[in-house]
């Protein structure tokens, strides 16, 4: 543990750290941020303390958070990797305990003063679990098929508890976040196929194992018409609304369709419909192309670090990021199933807000440290 | 160190198929909002702007439920009512005010609606205030022109035409509760706020066929969501009628008969299984939970200790005391035990393992027979018969005539009573040992026994038809006519067996010294044949013999004894049989049997199901009245 002396020398390097921030990175995030509040400005008809102003305060608290990882030795976040992965999955746990106890669906553990969502640390704890794990291992190792029997356990537990809540959205973001970094660590291709055809054949047999609310959605998805006023409303009034935005959209304000409430849930998962309304193809592509900036940016600080558990954990926390963006925007545009997915930095709510900020304080962490070299034992060499 | 490695390349390779990957994930996005936003922009502009279609359900009229012979126990009756839809009007909660200007409408109500409200979607439209008065609804048309989603119109709703008499048989309906969808299989039409489902009784049991399926309009709408004009129809399906079993006259006959007490009566066609009546008392008015209960209501229905909300008719478990005698008979007969000229002393008790078991007379009946054993209910003969077969034989013979199990009557919460048997014993209850002395409280359906009205009503009507297994049906469809014999199995009991149950309950009302002499009818010697009962609610302690039982009338009435009878009549070609229960009315004889008589006397005089029309007798009686 350090003490004092050294915590004020860690305070110290930190500060002087703050000049190696990802200045055009910032700037990406908070535009996507502003959109969000504008849009949610919006969802309450103007009503700015209902929506934008709470979603503001959260950012605030978030981007702190954000700025202080980013800045913290990327040393700790090696060191911190599996406790991290065993405390969510310890909460998932607990989770799934509480849960049996109270009966039905449970996601949330009441800790007293805050409600915490243990998948949302785990969303995170798996990257960086599976980043030290083949940070550790050599090339030749991880292509030993025997090295995969602690990653499938570290990503299979996580995955199995949020299924049961049941978190069908949740589950897949996890999984394949996971999944990811197998695949940029080197694992073997023919992993993977054996791996999509059980993942076939598993959800084949899974879908029976669904609730029938889950089910119907899938049913939904693939007939929307079925069930006009039912699961597939959602998806019938979404496409209306963006649709009926055209290329430059009805106007900020203006939007007829998510202001006369046909629209459900317009500030949070379908959010990005107020948006494509009311400023129309234009606007949407503008988010698009924000996020793709960011997303590139992330690629980009994957390569130039020089470790490899900073690499693996920015192209996890990347793709994860990647796929909160293309399952909500995919979703509300009838392109797959409604998943609870939100849209990152956009759609309101501070659980996923705070998750997403800590992935991005990771990134720029790994930014920050891009020439820091760790052993693989975790030994920092220079940096 | 591995800046250049082999590692490193191959995760820029692969990160650079990853990126690949998303890159044309984005690509697809984009793709779809060319489609979405620019190709087919117009149409979704037209959807979207002042032609906006909507989309409404329409409930479909529920069936009704009818007597068998078209008698309505439940219909649907215009109702005037007015409906809110909230994202139409100015100010949700200012309109309700107003609307209460003009409208009964107590603050609790309007809580209420506003807590419904925040659970439904707020373009459909949600019934604020049901039946109204003709005047009440002309005053809200008055005001409509002022406020924006306010929507008067008449629907139907579901009316119960005899209240208390059907009760406890046809339920009630009421709104969809959060645990009803969970049980329930989706359907679009529980979003509609004035939707009603079966909760109780027939309305609860046979729920898929009275609901009918829903039936959906297109609508176009104007940018304030105000129907313009309907674009297409589909008509719902009705929902079809029940025709049940029940004759209504009898079953309010019976209802009246019962008066204020707490009671339960089972009337069946003996061939059929047809149920006649089914009647529970007391009732309450299931109008009531239509537009939801009152809480005052609905507590004062709890707290009754006559227990109003319970049909117990085939929920109420009660011991079957003595009327389970005629089947010890038989099972006695069988298994060779005894035979016709069996005979037994009884001094008032008999010892048996160190106990004293009394005989309900105190000093004695003297020497007794198996028919006058039953005629006079002596509880020693039954003691003795049972002592020798054990209680397994006797529970075999109870099964057989309908006891301890369910009959799959067509409504809700059927009990299954209980037929205590040595396996039974032994896996139910702590005290797994089985002890002979429970044995000779079986026998005179005491101890675990416990059995419904509705399964005395087979019983006894399984001894009537000579030992064919009727069951029960409420539904006139599925009843068959023709003797039971032709319908349903043998109980797989000899025909002089049963014929010594017969004779046992003919002695019962026609011997010298019957205990059911008072349920002659008068004008008609040979109407009925039957048996009395009457169930200890609690232990008598030898302290209390000692000192004299208490009579029923000093207890409180919580611990007075069930009255019961059963019967079945004509003793010639029997046709209609009767299980009565009167909780905790005292004595089987002198309050229970009238009763029972009297319901069957109607049952015989209009003999709904045509089965003794011929009889010379019966005719001279319909004569006189």
């Amino acid at each position: 543990m350090p003490d004092s002396k050294s915590i004020a020398g860690a305070m110290r390097a930190m500060a002087g750290k703050a000049m190696d921030l990802h200045g055009s990175m910032l700037i990406v995030l908070l535009l996507i941020a502003s959109i969000g509040f504008a849009m949610l400005y919006s969802a309450a008809s103007g009503d700015f303390a209902k929506l934008a102003g709470r979603q503001m305060g959260v950012f605030a608290i978030g981007f702190t958070c954000m700025l202080v990882m980013a800045l913290v030795h990327i040393k700790w976040w090696w060191r911190l990797a599996y406790p991290i992965y065993s405390v969510g999955l310890l909460m998932l746990l607990a989770v799934e305990i509480i849960g049996d106890i109270g009966g039905g669906a449970q996601r949330w553990l009441d800790l007293g003063i805050i409600r915490l969502q243990p998948s949302e640390i785990m969303k995170i704890g798996l990257v960086m679990a599976l980043a030290r794990y083949y940070h550790g291992l050599t090339l030749d190792e991880v292509k030993n098929l025997k090295s995969l029997i602690k990653p499938a356990l570290l990503i299979g537990m996580p995955a199995v508890l949020v299924l049961r809540q049941p978190d069908l959205g949740t589950m897949v973001l996890i999984a394949a976040g996971g999944v990811t970094i197998l695949f940029v660590a080197g694992v073997p291709r023919k992993v993977f196929l054996v791996g999509a055809v059980l993942a076939v054949v598993g959800a084949v047999g899974g879908f029976y194992q669904l609730h029938e609310y889950q089910r119907n959605r899938v049913f939904t998805f693939l007939d929307p018409d079925s069930d006009p006023l039912g699961t597939g409303y959602h998806i019938q009034q979404s496409k209306i609304a963006l649709g009926s935005g055209g290329v430059s959209g009805k106007g900020f304000m203006q939007g007829t369709q998510s202001h006369l409430n046909f629209l459900p849930e317009k500030h949070t998962d379908f959010v990005f419909t107020t948006l494509a309304e009311e400023f129309g193809f234009i606007g949407g592509v503008t988010l698009l192309i924000l996020y793709t900036v960011l997303i590139g940016y992330g690629f980009l600080i994957a390569l130039s670090a020089r470790n490899h558990f900073a690499r693996l954990m920015a192209i996890g926390v990347t793709t994860t990021f990647f796929l909160y963006v293309f399952i909500n925007i995919a979703m509300v545009m009838g392109l797959v199933p409604v998943v609870g997915v939100p849209l990152p930095l956009v759609s309101y709510g501070g659980s996923a807000m705070m998750t997403l900020l800590v992935g991005m304080g990771l990134l720029m962490n790994v930014y920050v440290h891009r020439n820091t070299v760790l052993s693989r034992q975790g030994m920092v060499r220079s940096g | 160190m591995d800046i250049k490695g082999e590692r490193y390349r191959k995760l820029t390779r692969r990160a650079l198929i990853l990126g690949g990957a998303q890159l044309l994930g984005v690509g697809a996005l984009v793709g779809r909002m060319v489609h979405l936003q620019i190709l087919k922009a117009d149409e979704y502009k037209m959807l979207a702007e002042e032609n906006r279609i909507d989309l409404r359900l329409i409930s479909p009229l529920r069936g009704r439920i009818l007597d068998r012979h078209g008698h309505e126990m439940a219909n649907n009756q215009l109702n005037y009512r007015v409906s809110v839809i909230p994202e139409q009007t100015n100010d949700f909660k200012d309109t309700l005010a107003r609307l209460s200007d003009v409208i009964a409408m107590p603050p609790e109500k309007v809580e209420a609606v506003i807590r419904q409200a925040a659970r439904s979607r707020r373009f459909l439209p949600l019934t604020v205030s049901d039946n109204l008065s003709w005047e009440e609804f002309a005053r809200v048309n008055s005001i409509v022109p002022e406020l924006p989603g306010v929507q008067p119109d008449a629907g139907r709703s579901r009316f119960y035409p005899y209240p208390a008499e059907f009760a406890l048989l046809v339920g009630y309906v009421g709104q969809v509760t959060d645990e009803d969808l969970k049980k329930l299989p989706n359907d679009p039409l529980y979003m509609l706020p004035d939707f009603r489902i079966g909760k109780r009784g027939l309305e609860a049991y046979h729920e898929k066929r009275l609901r009918g399926v829903a039936g959906l309009r297109r609508v176009e709408v104007n940018a304030l969501g105000r129907e313009v004009r309907e674009l297409s129809r589909e008509d719902g399906v009705a929902g079809k009628d029940l025709v049940t079993t029940i004759d209504a006259d009898i079953q309010r006959f019976a209802m009246q008969r019962m008066g204020e007490e707490s009671a339960a009566a089972v009337v069946m066609n003996i061939h059929s299984g047809e149920v006649l009546a089914m009647a529970s008392a007391p009732g309450y008015d299931p109008n009531d939970f239509n537009f939801g209960i009152k809480t005052s209501t609905w507590k004062a229905l709890l707290k009754d200790p006559r227990k109003p909300l319970l049909n117990k008719a085939v929920q109420g478990q009660f011991p079957p005391g003595s009327t389970f005698k005629p089947v010890v008979v038989m099972a006695a007969l069988e298994a060779g035990a005894i035979d016709a000229n069996t005979k037994v002393f009884c001094p008032g008790h008999m010892n048996f393992g160190g106990r004293k078991f009394h005989c309900w007379k105190k000093g004695g009946h003297g020497t007794v027979d198996m028919i006058s054993a039953v005629e006079q209910s002596c509880d020693v003969f039954f003691y003795e018969i049972a002592r020798r077969i054990g209680v397994d034989t006797i529970a075999d013979m109870a099964n057989r005539f309908g006891l301890g199990h369910r009959h799959g009557i067509e409504i809700d919460h059927e009990a299954a009573g209980l037929v205590p048997t040595r396996a039974w014993k032994a896996t139910r209850r702590r005290d797994r040992k089985w002890h002979d002395g429970e044995t000779l409280s079986v026998s005179i359906g005491q101890g675990y026994m416990l059995s419904t009205p509705l399964q005395l009503a087979v019983m006894t009507s399984r001894i009537a038809n000579g030992g064919y297994a009727v069951t029960p049906t409420l539904v006139k469809d599925k009843a068959k006519s023709g003797p039971a014999a032709v319908n349903f199995p043998s109980v797989g009991v000899a025909s002089e067996i049963v014929k010594a149950g017969q004779h046992g309950m003919i002695a019962v009302v026609e011997g010298g010294r019957g205990t059911a002499r008072i349920a002659r009818i008068r004008e008609w010697p040979r109407g009925l044949a039957g048996k009395t009962g009457t169930s200890q609610v609690r232990v008598i302690t030898a302290a209390q013999r000692a000192g004299g039982v208490p009579k029923n009338e000093s207890r409180p009435w919580e611990e007075r004894d069930h009255a019961l009878f059963i019967a079945y009549g004509p003793i010639e070609n029997p046709a209609y049989a009767i299980a009565l229960i009167v909780e905790h009315g005292g004595g089987g004889s002198a309050v229970a049997a009238p009763i029972a008589r009297d319901i069957m006397r109607e049952v015989l005089l209009k003999d709904p199901c045509g089965l003794t029309g011929g009889q010379p007798v019966l005719a001279e009686l319909k004569k006189d009245a």
